[in-house]
């Protein structure tokens, strides 16, 4: 059971990475890498609404629309969704003035973090129980949180770097963005392996 | 009832959302200050800090807040937005004194030398950790273009190893002047019409071997000029504003020239 859970929250941040892996989320991973402290700001922010999102999607889905009106889950799942970031910006408003100013615009946009939406969504089709759902996204905030970071890091060494002309600005970072991709490859198969799975 | 009850559904878990969003904002909302929004809007955005305050946000609050009387701060805005706040406030308009940057260094390529051949980043910043920059004078502007880099208005370029502002895209917001490693960009008001442009403070002798357009303080100027505005300190000529007249007497003694007469008043407000 334990080995489950742990087999599920690696495969959240490294197997499937949903922004490296999936290429879900990119919006803020490429608007708000440009320094490591935003990126870890705006990571935890994700993170957090992701697993609010979970604690309030699954048990809606289980109790409320399963098993007849399922087909309503993507409409309310994105109304509940809106309604939870809405809520979290109030709260960051009032108890963390400088996160909320420096997250800015990229805030609001979680709403339409197809992430978000992702991993909601995902933790039905993957049929998990209420435990295993909160895990698996704790993975996925946890990947989206360690994409951000790795990637503001290779951010502001590219900042420095004399680029071609026409390269300049979101051109390498698009470049930069599909090499850690990459790199993100090389984890398949190394956690089944691991926990011989 | 196949739409019907799916629609019911939907809807009251909107309206719960609502509620709930509703009572959040009532328990946990700060109310903005609705003339600090109006100023903010007033503002140019350009979060420059010419006013002293961190950025736009940071001036429109103090103003609204009523921290900060002085509705003229806003450089970049000129007359217009000092107007429009004071117009918000209801206090009368004061204009804005507007200021340019200009550069106190003119060893450009012809008058320094390269000290050492320098290959690393290319940004003033990191050239002057490595012994105080590569030219021989160790306060000059080392030409790599920190500057021309935080420009918001592209006024300030490097031309022959120096860099050279622009008066009339000027805005004089100052942030080469906070950007500048070496500290020898300086914000003047626009009126001005006599500059120093040398900022060393070695003893005549050595700059001379470092620069041939440094000043060697040699105080022609100080007896020159004759309202004893000109002044050496510390081995620079420096000027203080409030006595120049701009007469010029200075520039023309200048053995090295490093006065420069100059028309700053600039045409971009």
């Amino acid at each position: 059971m334990l080995k489950e859970l742990i087999l599920i929250l690696m495969g959240g941040v490294l197997i499937n990475n949903y922004v490296l892996q999936q290429f879900l989320g990119i919006c803020p991973f490429l608007g708000v890498s440009k320094k490591v402290n935003q990126a870890t700001g705006m990571g935890i922010a994700v993170t957090f609404v992701m697993l609010v999102a979970t604690a309030a999607t699954w048990p809606i889905y289980h109790y409320i629309l399963a098993p007849d009106y399922t087909y309503l889950q993507i409409i309310v799942f994105i109304l509940v969704i809106a309604s939870l970031v809405q809520f979290v910006e109030i709260i960051l408003k009032k108890f963390i003035p400088s996160l909320h100013k420096s997250l800015g615009i990229y805030l609001p946009l979680i709403t339409t973090n197809c992430a978000v939406l992702g991993v909601t969504l995902n933790n039905i089709t993957a049929e998990y129980n209420f435990l295993e759902s909160m895990i698996s996204t704790l993975g996925v905030g946890l990947g989206f949180l360690l994409a951000m970071v790795l990637f503001a890091g290779v951010r502001s060494r590219i900042e420095n770097c004399p680029a071609p002309k026409c390269f300049k600005g979101v051109p390498i970072t698009l470049v930069a963005a599909s090499i850690v991709a990459l790199a993100f490859f090389g984890f398949s198969g190394v956690v089944e392996n691991l926990l011989g799975a | 009832m196949a739409i019907l009850i799916p629609t019911i559904l939907l809807a009251i878990i909107a309206i719960v959302c609502a509620v709930l969003l509703t009572l959040s904002v009532h328990f946990f909302g700060i109310k903005e200050d609705e003339t600090v929004t109006a100023i903010r809007e007033c503002l140019p955005g350009a979060n420059c800090g010419a006013c002293g305050y961190t950025g736009c946000d940071g001036y429109a609050k103090a103003l609204g807040e009523g921290a900060e009387a002085a509705t003229n701060l806003c450089v970049p805005g000129g007359d217009k937005t000092a107007g429009n706040i004071a117009a918000i406030l209801g206090v009368e308009a004061q204009d804005v004194i507007e200021q340019v940057a200009y550069v106190a260094c003119n060893g450009n390529c012809n008058a320094t030398e390269r000290k050492y051949d320098y290959k690393g980043l290319s940004s003033c910043i990191a050239a002057n950790l490595l012994y105080n920059g590569d030219k021989t004078c160790t306060f000059a502007c080392l030409g790599y273009g920190d500057c021309t880099r935080v420009c918001p208005k592209d006024a300030i370029h490097v031309e022959n190893g120096i860099a050279v502002v622009d008066p009339q895209k000027c805005i004089g917001c100052g942030m080469c002047v906070r950007e500048c490693p070496n500290h020898i960009i300086k914000l003047v008001n626009d009126t001005v019409k006599v500059v120093v442009q040398c900022s060393n403070h070695d003893k005549g002798a050595v700059t001379r071997k470092a620069c041939t357009n440094g000043c060697i303080g040699c105080m022609k100027c100080q007896k020159a000029c004759p309202n004893g505005a000109v002044t050496v300190e510390n081995n620079l000529a420096t000027i203080d504003y409030s006595l120049c007249t701009g007469c010029g007497a200075c520039v023309e003694v200048c053995p090295v020239h490093c006065i420069h007469e100059d028309n700053f008043i600039c045409g971009a407000h």
